[in-house]
Parts: C-alpha cells; structure tokens; sequence
C-alpha cells in the first residue's frame, strides 16, 4: 500500500521511467473513449479533450472544499480564507505584523507565507482574503507609484497610492475579486495606515486588524495601544497581538513577519515562531506568552490561614 | 448578540451576562437576569435559544434545590456541574434537546476553591480559569489569555472584566448594552454595580 503510494509520486526507479516514457508516446490531452476509430471525426483523431480530475470517489464534492462555489457559482476559484493581519500608527511610526499560514478549507496548505507585500522602500501592503489578488494587485500597485514617481519628480502618498488600489479592484467590483489590505507607509504627511478592500470600502485610520483572527487579535491589540508607545513596546505589541490570534484562531498561525515603517522607509524586524513565543517567548530566552506559563504556581483558592497550615 | 463572561481570581468567581432580551431585530428588554442563583455558592450564567433557556435553567435550579432540601446539604460545585452537564448530555439525545449555554461559577467551601465550568449546549464541559460565551468571546478570550490573574484582587479581578466589557463594546457592531454583574465567594453570592 504504502509502496504503491510511493511509486507513484517517485520521479526516480522502474516504474517513473515507464510512466516517464508513457508520456512522450501519449498526448494526455485526450482521454482513449474514440481509440482505435476515427469514424469520419479528422479533427478529432486523437479522441475527444478531457480534464485531469482529482483521484478520489467524488472529484467535484472534493474540489468544492476549495473553491468559493457555495458563496457566489459565478466566481469558482479561491483559497486562502483564514488569516491575521494588523497595522497600527503610533508616535513611532506604523508597525505591520502578520501570520503566515495559508489555508485551503481544512487543510494548512503552506506555514511560511509571505503576507507583507513590499511595494516599494516606503511602502507596504498586506495580504488577506485571496492571495493571488493581493499580490499581482499590490505588485501592479507598486509600478504606478513608480511612474507616479517618474512623471510627478515625487514619491507618491499613502493617501493616494491606497486610492490607486480602491479605484482599481472597485472597478472589478462583483466580478470575484477577493481582498482584505492595509496600505502602510510613510510620506509627507507621516505615518500612514489605510485599509482597502474588493468591496471599495477605503478607510484611513490609525489602528486596523484583517482577517479570521481579527477579533482576537484587536483583543490584545486595543487594551495595549497608545500613541505614545515606544518602538520596542510598540513592536511587542504587534507581536503579541499576532501570537494571540495564531493561538485562538485555527486558520492563522505558523510564524509572524514584522516590520516597521520610520521617516527613512520599511525595515524587516523579524520572523517569529509563534510556538516558540508561546513556549520561550520571542527571543527563545524569556517566559513565554502561554498563558500556563503566565500563570504557573499561581492558585484561586484561598484558604484560611488556619486551614493552609493544616 | 447575546454575551456572557466569568472569571475567577483569589478567592471568587466574578459571573456577567448582558441583560437585553432580543427577538429577531427587536429589543423585547434591557434588564434581564441571566444569572440564576443555584445555591448558597454556585451561579449559572445561561444564553441561547430563546425559551429553551429559561426552561433549562428553572428545572436546574428547582433540582439543586431539592437535592438540598432532601440531604439537608448543597451540592459542591464539582458535583453540581457534573450533574448539569449530564442533564444537558441527555436532553441532546431527545427529540427536542435544550439548546443552552452554560457558564457555572461556584465557590466551593471545603476546599477553599472556586471553581468555574464552560459548559455548550452539546454537553461539553470543561473547567478554566476564565470563560465566554457569545460573540463576545471572539474578542474577550485573547485579551483574558493575556490579562487574567488567578491571584487577582476582586478589584484588578473588576478591572480586567471591565476591559472585557469596553473591547466588545468597542468592536463588535451590535453591542449589549447593560451587564448584570455577579460574585461568588466564602461569603456567598452578591449582585454588583460596575
């Protein structure tokens, strides 16, 4: 069983060179139903095209898993539905953190997801929703602000690249574009942070959280934002804020990838192993984030002194 | 959308439901008492289907009440939540199961412990240091794994609550206005105002 498995993912061995051989001789394109009869059908002779279908009982149930079918039949591609992003400004500067784990329905598809998408030195996006939108989108975003750049003698502001973005996938809109983006950066007028998403929806603001970890992640997030934060602490905070989503929520988790925006552009702070900081904390070295760790030794009960010593 | 919360600290268990009753997009009340009073020590938040809740939660309180009527003693919050889940277990093997969810705060007086019970409607149960139901717990639970205490005063043991209480109030669109706050300790249960 298990060879069987094996053989037929194997790129090497008797069985791979026969499959490999197998493939020069047939044209797969066409499956054997019209083999042997050409039946007057020239431009058919090869048989009739088919598609390669999933080797499982129910091809299409299982396909379903993966797609947006149920949502809108229109629009029948997408994955990459779970995931925690978050942007904040503060006195510092903007700090972007987010996960890095790719779902596909049930499945963990890839842990090592690169969801901040550097637009240029001064600019960055980050991906939620479908990850092919964000990034051919966001990558088709950073030539604009480059002829922007060309043609104006000036970099282009948050403001307005985030506006680029907007026009753009609303003009898309209903047609199944997927994506949920803050927009970060630094320019004339500071620190900047907009979200934009295939709705239209664009907002400026200060503090924002995308995706299925979200709500746990504005949790840690809210009860510890200031203005004032320092860079180190304003760092943690985004940091703590992504462990706490890759914690609760299922579909984020794997690593966090930070980075933090100052007058002189981005600069990458890290990438973190979110099992490591809940075990070891960030740096490998202190107490860890889990809150068995926090909150080890310490008990509820609380008995009278004559009982304790009993 | 219905919310509730409880958390222990040194010595007590602090329980808070909102209050508002809804029916589809209409508020029928504001100040609802969701949180029932067991026994001398043990509270009962409960939230979810509409009728089912307070049916379940009348049986089990008139229940408690007669296992202490009849044993001139209370049930210790372990045993009292053991036999509610169970009553929960079993309705959800009938033809029309009981669709509530539970949060058991009790203090147990022997022992010197408070005890708190997560408890769905599928009769899952598990004791924790902090709970939430609702829509709520989407945002409440990150924050308690980053703020809760076990060995917090009842005063930080308000403080961190009522962070709880201002992140929902914050963040989610429809938001329950008022909260009906409980305690449980040594001394018994009393109602607090935030």
């Amino acid at each position: 069983m298990m060879n069987s498995f094996a053989d037929r993912f194997s790129t090497t061995g008797p069985i791979a060179e026969l499959r490999k051989a197998q493939a020069n001789v047939e044209d797969d394109q066409f499956s054997d139903a019209a083999w042997g009869s050409e039946a007057g059908f020239g431009s058919l002779a090869k048989g009739v095209p088919a598609f390669t279908v999933p080797n499982v009982p129910d091809p299409s149930a299982f396909l379903r898993l993966h797609t947006d079918d149920h949502a809108d039949p229109n629009c029948r591609i997408k994955i990459q539905h779970g995931t925690t992003t978050l942007a904040f400004r503060f006195q510092g500067g903007v700090i972007v953190a987010v996960d890095s784990r790719a779902t596909a329905g049930s499945y963990v598809a890839s842990g090592t997801v690169k969801k901040v998408i550097e637009i240029n030195p001064y600019l960055l996006g980050t991906m939620a929703g479908g990850a092919a939108d964000c990034q051919f989108w966001e990558t088709y975003l950073g030539m604009h602000c480059r002829l922007h750049e060309l043609r104006q003698r000036e970099r282009i502001s948050v403001s307005a690249a985030s506006k680029y973005l907007s026009n753009l996938v609303y003009s898309y809109k209903g047609m199944g574009l997927s994506m949920g983006t803050m927009i970060c950066g630094w320019d004339k007028t500071g620190p900047a942070v907009f979200y934009v998403d295939s709705d239209g929806t664009r907002l400026k603001g200060d503090l924002f959280s995308v995706g299925s970890g979200s709500t746990f992640a504005y949790g840690v997030l809210d009860q510890g934002y200031r203005w004032d934060l320092t860079d180190e602490e304003a760092q943690e905070l985004g940091r703590r804020s992504i462990y706490a989503a890759g914690h609760r929520d299922a579909f984020s988790g794997n690593t966090c990838n930070l980075y933090h925006v100052k007058e002189d552009g981005w600069r990458f702070i890290g990438n973190y192993d979110i099992s490591q900081m809940h075990y070891e904390g960030p740096t490998g070295t202190g107490t860890g984030y889990g809150y068995d760790l926090r909150v080890e030794g310490r008990t509820s009960a609380n008995p009278p002194p004559a009982a304790a010593a009993a | 959308m219905e919310t509730s919360f409880a958390i222990t600290g040194k010595g007590y268990i602090i329980v808070a439901a909102d209050t508002t009753a809804a029916r589809s997009i209409v508020k029928m009340k504001t100040d609802e008492d969701k949180i029932k009073t067991l026994s001398p020590h043990l509270l009962m938040a409960y939230s979810g289907e509409p009728g089912d809740t307070i049916q379940f939660a009348e049986y089990i309180e008139r229940n408690i009440r007669l296992y202490q009527i009849r044993n001139n003693y209370p049930l210790r919050p372990p045993a009292a939540a053991s036999w509610i889940r169970r009553s929960l277990a079993e309705s959800l093997r009938s033809r029309k199961p009981y669709a509530v969810n539970l949060l058991l705060g009790g203090y147990d007086t022997t022992t010197y412990t408070p005890h708190l019970y997560w408890v769905d409607y599928l009769g899952t149960m598990t004791e924790v240091p902090f709970g939430a139901h609702g829509y709520g717990s989407y945002f409440a639970l990150s924050l308690l794994d980053r703020y809760h205490d076990p060995e917090a005063s009842l005063e930080e043991g308000i403080v961190t609550l009522k962070r709880c209480i201002d992140e929902v109030a914050k963040r989610l669109v429809v938001t329950p206005g008022k909260y009906k706050v409980k305690v449980v300790d040594k001394d018994g249960i009393r109602e607090i105002e935030l």
